[in-house]
């Protein structure tokens, strides 16, 4: 054989091999896509089905929800469930109860939580780690622990029946978002504060010239995730509030189920206008949520 | 000498100047766990030890009868305690499962990413009170979607669910399984961490999908798995807001949704027994401790903090 002709023996398998690879590898990876999918599209619409059947149940007039074989598209879509729902109780005082304690709660946090993540950050004290620890550890008490003494000591102060027991600890800090910014001012450069602080800053206005305007998206995860805290809230009104026309929008909708168990109509209209707010704002702000989340699921490692 | 001191006194200068700002800087923080976390922990120990009714502002010191009677004689306890550990037991590891496994379904680079990660994390913005009225729509008997599509595609009858005694533990735990996007959007964030280079090591050494998951994927996101599980068990164990919906707060059908922190609530604010309640505020407490110590314990046989730089 000539030296040509043994080279080709060698290559031309190589380059059938090769391309045969490739064949294979695009080949799996369609495998993969159609595995995953086939998979997750199923899953996706069992996850889209309670939406459809909440929007589907408030749009049908009464005669239509108690049927069998169940109608998935009302008849004539009864629009007027919505207004109906909002008219059926206090509707627009509850969301605005609801409003004027996030507001204040989110002012709060966003007043008490930065300071103290700055002191855990850079300034360098006697204590802070031990402080940092307790911080860590009030995140994982159970929260009937400290329930029970805070209710008599408000009721002591006259303040139960009143938003105040709702808003006051806001400005006191919270440990999830002490720890949150913590982490993220952790990411901010020494060298910005050093520089600073040779020039002679204060602290004081390290902080408020150099540190803040630098932490907006962090702030703004915090005045979201407060946000929605408050709007889902349960649990603190049920405890405070006892007039119902300061009851905010959860204890509300609670309420209405409690008189009017039956009229689901209503209740799904009811409870589709509570959630469109929630959802219209991620997906306003659908980076900022995420990023917040993946900032203390993963940083809190 | 002199310098030496002098740099001693800069340096005690510099860390009482640093005290100063650091507690001023954290004041808040520092009256916040003094007022709302350090009195109400001591004080509610204290309630524990007594038989308390806030009407009646005398504290009548009882030692440890409130502890002995709901260990020992209190049938509804038991079956709270039971009802609470039965649901983290099962809701947490399914969630971890469902939620990792999602994940890295979604990670597999393909299209349509963002909509699907939106479509499993609308359910986690969804009110907790609107939520649980959604469910007992969902899972009615007789008009709830899911009977009625059990029976049209299957022809199955579906259980009473919520209904039933038997039916709606399970229930409640598949009802926590939709709102897993939450651990979902974690994971994928963790999932994406995980260097290129440890994937591509494993392929030269010859490993196929399977083995690149068992053995590089897993163990880099177990941190975030450790996490989810203390933060999930801890969270489950105090389950409240959707049972007390469901079931108008006294866990019916047959007390087997009355959850451990529902019958504290109902002692607390109902009968006003404080002392009563404060005593199961510390047995959960416990509980919870117990469960995190051994989770810790165990850790360092299955976490790997091999991506982590030294702190």
């Amino acid at each position: 054989m000539t030296e040509k002709a043994m080279q080709q023996a060698i290559v031309q398998p190589r380059r059938q091999a090769a391309t045969l690879l490739r064949f294979w590898r695009r080949y799996q990876a369609v495998i993969r896509e159609v595995l995953s999918h086939s998979v997750l599209v199923p899953l996706a619409i069992i996850y889209m089905i309670p939406f459809f059947w909440m929007v589907s149940t408030s749009l049908k007039p009464d005669t239509q929800i108690f049927l069998w074989p169940p109608v998935w598209i009302p008849k004539p879509f009864m629009w007027s469930n919505y207004p109906g729902a909002i008219s059926f109780i206090p509707f627009w005082a509850y969301i605005k109860n609801t409003l004027v304690i996030a507001f204040f709660a989110i002012v709060g946090v966003l007043f008490s939580c930065p300071p103290v993540a700055y002191s855990f950050s850079r300034i360098p004290w006697a204590g802070r780690n031990t402080l940092f620890m307790m911080t860590i550890a009030t995140m994982m008490l159970p929260y009937q622990v400290t329930m029970i003494p805070l209710f008599i000591l408000f009721s002591r102060l006259g303040w139960v029946g009143g938003y105040f027991p709702l808003i006051v600890p806001s400005f006191f800090g919270g440990a999830f978002y002490i720890f949150l910014l913590r982490q993220f001012f952790m990411t901010i450069p020494q060298e910005l504060t050093d520089a600073a602080r040779i020039d002679g800053a204060s602290e004081m206005r390290i902080y408020t010239q150099i540190m803040m305007p630098l932490t907006r998206p962090a702030l703004a995860t915090i005045v979201v995730f407060e946000f929605l805290a408050r709007w889902r809230d349960f649990l603190g009104p049920l405890i405070y509030l006892n007039e119902p026309k300061k009851y905010t929008i959860s204890l509300g909708l609670q309420m209405f189920r409690l008189e009017h168990g039956t009229e689901w109509a209503l209740l799904m209209a009811c409870s589709i206008v509570l959630t469109t707010p929630v959802v219209l704002l991620y997906f306003f702000v659908q980076r900022t949520f995420i990023q917040g989340i993946t900032l203390t699921g993963l940083k809190g490692v | 000498m002199q310098m030496f001191s002098l740099e001693a006194l800069r340096t005690s200068r510099m860390a009482r100047r640093n005290l100063f700002y650091g507690v001023l800087f954290a004041s808040p923080w520092l009256l916040g766990i003094i007022l709302f976390t350090a009195y109400p922990l001591v004080a509610s120990l204290y309630y524990s030890f007594t038989e308390y009714t806030v009407v009646n502002p005398v504290k009548k010191f009882v030692g440890l009868s409130n502890y002995t009677n709901l260990i020992l004689k209190d049938d509804v306890f038991h079956r709270s305690l039971y009802n609470s550990v039965y649901f983290a037991l099962f809701s947490i590891p399914l969630g971890i499962i469902v939620g990792v496994g999602l994940a890295m379904m979604l990670n597999m680079k393909i299209k349509g990413q963002p909509v699907y990660r939106t479509i499993y994390f609308l359910p986690v913005l969804i009110p907790d009170v609107a939520m649980a009225i959604l469910w007992i729509w969902v899972f009615n008997a007789q008009f709830g979607i899911v009977n009625t599509l059990l029976w049209q595609l299957f022809g199955i009858n579906g259980p009473g669910w919520l209904a039933s005694p038997v039916w709606s533990k399970p229930t409640v735990i598949l009802m926590s399984l939709w709102t897993v996007g939450q651990g979902v959007v974690i994971y994928l964030a963790a999932l994406q961490d995980v260097p290129r280079s440890l994937y591509d090591a494993a392929e030269v050494d010859g490993a196929n999908a399977l083995q690149k998951t068992r053995h590089v994927t897993l163990p880099m996101i177990t941190p975030v798995i450790f996490f989810n599980l203390i933060m999930g068990m801890i969270g489950s164990l105090q389950y409240f807001t959707i049972a007390h919906v469901i079931t108008g707060g006294d866990g019916r059908p047959g007390q087997s949704l009355f959850f451990y922190a529902m019958y504290l609530y109902r002692n607390a604010f109902a009968f006003f027994k404080m002392g009563m309640a404060s005593a199961q505020a510390w047995i959960l407490f416990a509980v919870v401790l117990i469960a995190t110590m051994l989770v810790f314990r165990t850790s360092a046989r299955w976490v790997y903090y091999g991506g982590e730089e030294a702190r």
